[in-house]
Parts: structure tokens; sequence; C-alpha cells
């Protein structure tokens, strides 16, 4: 492919200057946690070694490696099978599958694990760790996987098959080598939710680093034995950084056109129909009606079952709204990331798109810590409000929105806007009028998933929102605590109520691509 | 279907629009409330800091925000904010939380008539937190599976080799790191080693209270070492996760009879220190502790003479230890939990 116009410039001169500035501002405070864990490590000093040299650690660490890579590979697997079968063959009642296959995204990983978990207390260790947070996480291999296939140019497949090779040589060679970027953008999602999870393992006797940093916290009421393990989190999280990097390439995915493309053929599975419905019908049931239906119980048997309407109400409205703004802001903020790592692609670009990852891959509690330290210290005016509590949203969940923006812009040709450039329209003129509007599919996805992961978000929302603050999920922590799992259960229902339409409209920006072709 | 977009985007932008001019008008700098109320920093049970609260209210007409957050979240917190912390008044569900805080001087004394009301066992020995409530450990067990002859004498058989893979624990949580803890301060550093290792050869290591009441209501293991309310909370929330159970109190000083308590105290950086000196007497005055005694809570009362609620096997039948709270859960505890795998 020929390197556009935009990108040839050498030097500082690639980067526009306003651009950069805020990717740097941007990365300089997802940076924030890194630099708590840093200072604090180091005021650790000699005792490091011995926090870190003990048999427990490296427990933790083949507990953590394990998790992420079985977890990792099984939502690949699972997402991207589950994509190829509803996308791309010719399994009847598509729509209804698209739908729950995006399901899940609205149930908390928290509230699927307390339902898997309640079937019986021993569940348990490993198998049952990979299997709740695979089923809690596939969505997000699964929607990118979906769109690049219906984005897929059948044309380039079809060369292949002329040229004489068979179909699946073709789909090794060709088709999944196109899926590329999808599959590992969406597994990189996942790696660096897997590192900082917890609700969703607290009850599955599974330790990880994450849940050692909070055993930590809860013990000793000290940080140096907790940040000295988050230091180590760290390290994996740029292991799998560095991982993603090398397996993605440099190749560049974008068509010429955009308008251009038809629909791939879809492959018959004749007698193997029934078997995928049933295949995906259990994966469904396991993701979503398992939880359910554990809320429904809870409901049913609980003397504390109760649907306060004020307080549903109010917690319903808070979290939708903290939700909605922590969703734009964070898109907001990814997009000039997104843009120069894509557009400008080069050492500092990916090193800044890069160190906006490691938020995420921290507990909520150390990225709750590192702002109240600096808060306090440096803008006490912003303490505990609202705008210091979507800064730690940004910081937690900035990736789901830079994975978004990057993927569309690596589908839209940056010819397009050399065209523009060329046609006399200034930079901010292309920005607005052409690059932003063909990344709208990109933009809306990023926010409805940030949006999603805000709504169930707790340590953070606990220590940094403005007091009396309530949220769906603060109130089902509080409710559940306190063993009353009925008067929990309104709660967790509302969570998936507010998730169902953002998850919807992932699907729907799907289904749109394909009605414009 | 554009339709259906273009109104879906209509009203997201106006809930993102209303939700902005809403967080305009409060985002002045949280420290202390911002009509003159309270902070309360509450770490016990979300219903006992809102009972205490609106009682407080109600009688004196001040206004108490809560945060709610667990022990160690909230304790780190005012350790992080330091002179600056917007809280007035701190209560926890154990006191090691309480520690953590008064170990960095956060803490202003506390008034002596208060003081007074709360025994002395129940306090810090420094004078710079209260007791507001209080809890027993407790050993859960499935009768179907232990015959009550057969049950511990004291939480001390426990690390004998005939109750390898009976019971379980749950070492992460400040619960039982107190009761550890009192082991130590009972029977000292070389008896308490042994038997910490003889724990973690025997017991089951599970995440959480709640979690070993339901393994063994569910028969899935003999029994465990708890705290009483979880079984009072669930019998009282319909016995879904605890009819198959009973609870076996150690008693007769018993290091397993440890009754752990739930501090209280004021911040020395409070811009409100009369008002929040008077919030600490309310709640471990009369009418707190009733409030705590009628309500769900199911924790025992320590304050002003006021019996625990009925349902409960009063506190002076438990004959339960004597321990100084500031004692307990020093870092050396974790240590030794560390060494022996139990962290």
């Amino acid at each position: 492919m020929t390197p556009s116009l935009a990108a040839d410039p050498r030097g500082w001169l690639r980067y526009p200057p306003l651009r950069l500035a805020c990717a740097l501002a941007v990365a300089a405070l997802t940076l924030v946690p890194l630099g708590y864990v840093a200072v604090e490590i180091a005021a650790t000093g000699g005792d490091l070694g011995d926090l870190l040299w003990r048999p427990r650690v490296g427990e933790l660490l083949r507990h953590t490696v394990l998790l992420v890579a079985f977890g990792t590979t099984a939502c690949m697997v699972l997402g991207t099978v589950a994509a190829l079968l509803v996308e791309r063959t010719d399994l009847p009642g598509r729509p209804l599958w698209t739908g729950l296959m995006a399901a899940p995204l609205a149930v908390p990983a928290y509230v699927n694990s307390f339902g898997w978990y309640s079937l019986s207390p021993s569940f348990g260790g490993l198998g049952p760790a990979v299997l709740v947070t695979t089923l809690s996480y596939y969505p997000l291999v699964y929607l990118p996987v979906a769109a690049a296939l219906r984005g897929a140019d059948p044309t380039l497949a079809e060369v292949s098959r002329s040229l004489g090779r068979g179909r699946w040589a073709t789909f090794a060679r060709v088709e999944l080598p196109l899926l590329r970027p999808a599959v590992l953008g969406g597994g990189l999602l996942v790696g660096l939710h897997l590192l900082a999870e917890f609700g969703a393992l607290q009850n599955l006797r599974y330790d990880t680093f994450t849940t050692a940093i909070y055993d930590q916290y809860q013990s000793t009421f000290d940080g140096s034995g907790a940040t000295a393990l988050a230091g180590v989190l760290v390290l994996l999280c740029l292991v799998l950084l560095g991982g993603d990097l090398w397996l993605t390439g440099r190749t560049r995915y974008a068509r010429t056109g955009a308008g251009a493309s038809r629909r791939a053929p879809r492959h018959r599975l004749g007698r193997a129909a029934p078997l995928a419905a049933v295949g995906l019908a259990a994966l469904a049931a396991a993701a979503v009606g398992l939880p359910l239906g554990c809320i429904s119980y809870w409901l049913a048997t609980s003397r504390s079952s109760a649907f306060p309407a004020g307080d549903l109400l109010g917690a319903a409205t808070g979290t939708a709204t903290l939700a909605l703004l922590g969703a734009a802001v964070t898109t907001v903020l990814a997009l000039p990331v997104a843009w120069l790592a894509e557009r400008r692609r080069g050492a500092l670009t990916r090193l800044v798109e890069r160190s906006t990852y490691i938020g995420n891959s921290l507990p909520g509690i150390v990225v709750a810590l590192a702002l109240v330290t600096v808060a306090i210290r440096y803008t006490p005016g912003l303490y505990q409000t609202t705008v210091m509590l979507l800064a730690a949203y940004a910081v937690l969940f900035m990736p789901r929105a830079t994975v978004s923006l990057r993927s569309t812009l690596s589908q839209t040709p940056p010819a397009l806007d050399d065209v523009a450039r060329s046609l006399g329209v200034g930079p901010a003129g292309v920005l607005a009028r052409v690059t932003v509007p063909l990344m709208a599919r990109g933009i809306g996805a990023g926010a409805a998933l940030v949006f999603l992961a805000v709504t169930t978000e707790l340590t953070a929302t606990l220590l940094l929102a403005p007091i009396g603050t309530r949220t769906l999920a603060t109130e089902f922590w509080s409710e559940s605590t306190a063993v009353q799992y009925g008067a929990a259960a309104p709660y967790a229902l509302l969570m998936i109520a507010i998730s169902a339409p953002a998850a919807f409209l992932l699907t729907r920006r799907s289904r749109h691509s394909e009605g414009g072709q | 279907m554009p339709t259906a977009r273009r109104l879906l985007l209509t009203a997201v932008a106006a809930w993102t629009g209303l939700a902005l001019a809403a967080c305009g008008s409060d985002s002045s700098p949280a420290s202390s409330g911002p009509d003159g109320a309270l902070v309360l920093y509450n770490a016990q049970h979300d219903e006992v800091g809102k009972a205490w609260a609106d009682g407080f209210t109600a009688k004196t007409g001040i206004k108490v925000d809560i945060r709610n957050g667990s022990d160690f979240e909230l304790a780190n917190q005012i350790v992080a904010e330091g002179e600056s912390s917007p809280a007035d008044v701190f209560i926890t569900e154990n006191s090691p939380a309480m520690s953590l805080v008064s170990a960095k001087g956060l803490f202003a004394p506390v008034d002596a008539a208060t003081r007074a009301q709360v025994p002395a066992r129940y306090s810090s020995g420094k004078g710079d937190w209260v007791g507001v409530a209080a809890r027993s450990t407790v050993f859960i067990y499935n009768p179907g599976k232990i015959p009550a002859a057969d049950l511990p004498k004291s939480i001390i058989d426990l690390a004998r080799p005939e109750w390898k893979g009976r019971y379980a624990v749950s070492p992460s949580g400040a619960d039982f790191q107190a009761v550890v803890s009192a082991v130590y301060a009972l029977r000292g550093q070389d008896e308490g080693r042994a038997w910490l290792q003889g724990i973690k050869d025997n017991a089951r290591i599970l995440r959480g209270n709640n979690t070993i009441l339901r393994a063994v209501n569910a028969g899935e293991i003999e029994g465990g070492v708890t705290y009483h309310y979880y079984w009072y909370r669930d019998q009282a929330d319909g016995g879904a996760n605890s009819s198959k159970v009973k609870l076996e109190f150690f008693g007769e000083q018993d290091p397993g009879a440890f009754v752990s308590v739930s501090g209280g105290g004021v911040l020395q950086s409070s811009s409100h220190p009369t008002e929040a000196q008077r919030f600490l007497a309310y709640m471990t005055g009369p009418e707190g502790q009733q409030l705590l005694a009628d309500g769900d809570a199911l924790e025992y009362t320590v304050g002003s003479g006021i019996p625990a609620n009925a349902r409960l096997t009063p506190l002076d039948q438990l004959d339960a230890p004597t321990v100084d709270p500031n004692t307990l859960n020093g870092p050396t505890i974790v240590t030794e939990m560390q060494e022996v795998g139990l962290l």
C-alpha cells in the first residue's frame, strides 16, 4: 500500500502540535497511577526484595499468567468463532444472535460470577475463573471481529480462490490475517481486564496479583506490599502491550474507497446448523441466563427483597449520568491519542498510545489511591468532585475507547484526509468534516464500551465521587456485603437494564454497516 | 430508523447537558460539607451509619453527609488525605483500621464524657477513639456433619491433626486476622506461631465469611470460623444460606471467644470539631446504642449499658477474653501469616 502524503514528513513536523500536546497531556494523566506506584516502591527501598521474593509471589505470578493466557485465548477463540457463525454462515435468526452474543456486556462480571458461584460454594479455582471471565468478556472480541467481518472486502478472498487456493487455505492465509487487528485488539482489552479483575474472582478462590493487592490493603493497612505487587502487575501489562505490538505488525488494512465493497457470501452450514444454534444458545444461557436466574432466585427467597422506588431511581439516574459523562470525556480524550497512533505511526506516538493502557491493568484501588494522593496535594479544589471522578474513569477505561477508535481509523483510508487538504480545507476542518464523521462508528462503539464499564465500576466511585453519590454498583455492593441479597437484586437488575441499550448500540452499528452497502 | 436514532441522540445529548449543568453546581470543593454538614466516613454497614446519621440529624438539626467504603479503603484514603481530609468522623467494622489512623496521629482526643460511656476494654488506650459496636468470633458447623459432642472445645484445637480439611477460614479478611492476633496476644508468640502453622495445614481457605457460611450450609465442609452476625443476618433474611448451620461460642475466655470492636473517632483535621464530638457522643450514648439494638445489624451494643438485640446471646454470657484493641493486628501478625503462607 502506498504511504499517504500526510505520513511523509519526517521529524517533529510530522506531528500537528496541538494534537500532540493534547495526546501528551492525556498520556500524562493516565500515567499518574504508574508514577504513584513508582514513588511508593522507591520509598519502600530495601524491603522490596523481602516483599517480592516469597513463595506466595511466585504462586500469584503463576496464577495471574495462567488466567490471562487461558482467559484471553478462550475469549479470542470463542469471540471469533461466534462472529464467524453469525456473520459468515446461513445460520437462521441472525438479528437474534447478534443481540444475544453482545448481551453479556450488560451483565457485570461480578454478578455473573455470583450466579455461577451460587450453584455451588465449591465452584472455584483456575477452570471456573477462566469460565466466568470468558463468559463476561468474550463480547470484547466478538464485537470488533463481527464488525471487521461485515466490513471486510470479499474481493481479496475471491482473488485467492481464483488463483487456485482452496477454501480453507484462503480462510487461513487471507481472511484470518485480515481479522488480526480486530482479534488482537479485543484480546488485548480482555488481557488488560484480566490483570485488574477483582469482582469476578473474589468468590472463586483463585488468587491473582490483583486479589492479593486488595488483600494486602485489607490486612496490613500499609501500601508498600500492595504497591510492590502492583509494580509486578505493570511489568505484566508491558509484556502484554509488547506482545500485541509484535503480533499486530505494521500492515495497513484500509480499502481505498468506502462505498464499493460487497458483502461476502455466506457459507452454508447444512446439517451443522442445529449444532451451531445449540452452541450459541448454550453460550448465551451460560453468560446471561444463569445470572438472571440467580437474581430471580434472590428476589424469590430473600426476605429483604424490596423495590424502594425512590432509591432505585436515584441510583439509576446517578449511574446513567456518570456513565454518559464518563463515556463522553474518555472518548474525547482518546481521540488525539488514537489519531496520532494510527495516522503518524512512529516510536513516539506508539509510546504515547501504549502508556494510556497501563491504568487499565491496575486494580481500581491503586488507581483511586493514586488520584487521591495527587489531587489532595496539587488540585485540592477538584478533590472528590465529579471532574475528579471522570478523570479516574478516563484513566481506568481509556483503552476501551482507544482500541475502538484505532480500529475504525485503520479502516478509513488516510488518502481521504489528503484529498480534503488538497482541496483547501484546513487541518481542523479535515478533522471535523472528514475524519470524525468517518469515525462515527468507532466513536459510538468506544463510548458505549466505556459507558458499560463505568456502569459497574465500584472502587474508584466509592473513593472519589462527590459525597452522597449513590450508584447502582455502590448500592449493590452495600446490600450484598450486608447479606441482603434480595435487597441487592433490584440494583443488579437495573444495572443490566441500563447497560442493555449500550450493548444494543454496539450491535446496531454493525448492522448499519451492512445496511449501508 | 434515522428518526429513532436522532431521537436517541437527542435524548443522550440532553441528558449530558443536564448532567454537566448539575455537576457545575456541585463542583465546590468537598472539604467538610458544602452546607456546614458533618462528613462521616462510614466503613460500618451502610444502614448502621445511616441510622446514626439520620437519628443525629433529627435530634440536633446538624446534617451529616456519608461516604461509604470498607475499612481498608477508607482508612487508607484518610491516611492519603492527611491534614486535608474532608472527613470529620470515621467509623469502622474492626479496630485495626482505627489503629492505623491512630498510629498516624490523625485522630483528635475523644471527649472525656464520651469515653465514660464506653467500657475501657472496647476503646483505644490512647483515648483517641472509642468502641461503637462489637462482634463475637464463633465456630459455625453443620450438625449433619459434626455431632455436638465432637465440637472443638477451643479454637486452639483446630490446629490438631484430627481437624485436617474439616473447616474453613478466611485469612484475607480483617476479621480472621483479628482472631489470629487475639490468639497471639493471649497465648504468646511461640504457641501462636505453632497454632497458625496448624491452621495453615488444616483449614480450607475461603474468601469471606459469607462464603464460609454458604459452604457449611451446603455441607461441603463441616465447620468454619466467622463472626456471629453473618448467621443471624442470614436467618433474618430468610435463612437460605444458614438453615442447616448452628453456632458454637467457645466461651471460657478462650481466644476463640474473642470479641472484635468497631471503632469511632473524630479526625484531628475536622473543621467542625464540636459537632463531630457531639455526633460520636450520640452514637455511643443511649439513643445511638438503642438504634443499633433495634436495627437489623445484629451487632452487639457496647455503650451506655444498652442491651443488644434480644435475638443475640447476650455479650456478657459469651465470657470473652480481655484483649487491648490497640495491640491487635500489628504488622507482626501479617508477617507471621505471610511466613506460614496464609497471606
